[in-house]
């Protein structure tokens, strides 16, 4: 398992190159990026992504252990970053790696609905008007009770 | 003591990220009540609860959690990851 949270980019192309090489006895990887959306007025300055160093790890690593557990995964990955990012940016990578292919898509599914609203990040959009908090949705929480 | 930290609105309104309290609260309920009487800002922070989350030395919780041996009280609005 590697878990990482950073304020610098990084290039998803050698992540995914990386987790791959290091995988034993897997048939299938699955990864997903994250990237940072404009704002519907197609203003967006740029966003700021505080968190919770410690407990944020901590999470993180809680949420990957659980599915590597529940998926009887062969290696998990995910990487999040905080700080300043701007539109078209990544954001976040997950990468699972399992026997067969259906584990792998419902682990990173699994991490992707549980890293929304359970490990500590926070979003603000900030445009050349204003510097709004993003609000957390009903349907991210709800999307936790299929688990 | 205890540590207490604020994250993302309610770190802007209370205007600090971290402070100390010396508390006799028992659980996280109790804490918010004596955080409340702290000041206006704090008052006006804490004034909906629904939209306020906390973790007891950094796991989520329910306000009726007990403070037993708790270092470090963290609230937060509802995570907005990913």
């Amino acid at each position: 398992m590697d878990i990482r949270v950073q304020s610098e980019s990084f290039d998803m192309g050698a992540e995914l190159n990386s987790f791959t090489a290091r995988v034993e006895g897997a048939g299938a990887v699955v990864s997903f990026s994250g990237l940072v959306r404009d704002v519907a007025q197609g203003d967006l300055d740029r966003m700021q992504i505080e968190h919770y160093p410690g407990m944020t790890e901590k999470a993180l690593t809680a949420i990957a252990q659980d599915a590597i557990t529940r998926w009887s995964l062969a290696d998990a990955f995910i990487l999040h970053r905080f700080g300043d990012l701007r539109a078209g940016d990544p954001i976040m990578m997950v990468c699972t790696a399992a026997r067969h292919r259906a584990d792998a898509f419902a682990a990173a599914e699994f991490l992707m609905d549980y890293l929304k609203s359970r490990a500590p990040f926070w979003k603000k959009e900030i445009t050349g008007q204003s510097a709004e908090w993003v609000e957390a949705k009903s349907e991210d929480e709800d999307a936790l009770k299929r688990w | 003591m205890l540590e207490l930290r604020y994250f993302a609105w309610l770190r802007e309104r209370i205007g600090t990220g971290q402070e100390q309290i010396d508390t006799k609260a028992e659980t996280v309920a109790e804490l918010i009540e004596e955080i409340k009487a702290l000041s206006e800002a704090h008052a006006f922070a804490f004034s909906d609860l629904t939209a306020i989350r906390a973790a007891v030395d950094q796991e989520l919780v329910e306000f009726d959690t007990p403070l037993t041996q708790a270092r470090e009280v963290a609230f937060f609005p509802p995570m907005t990851g990913g």
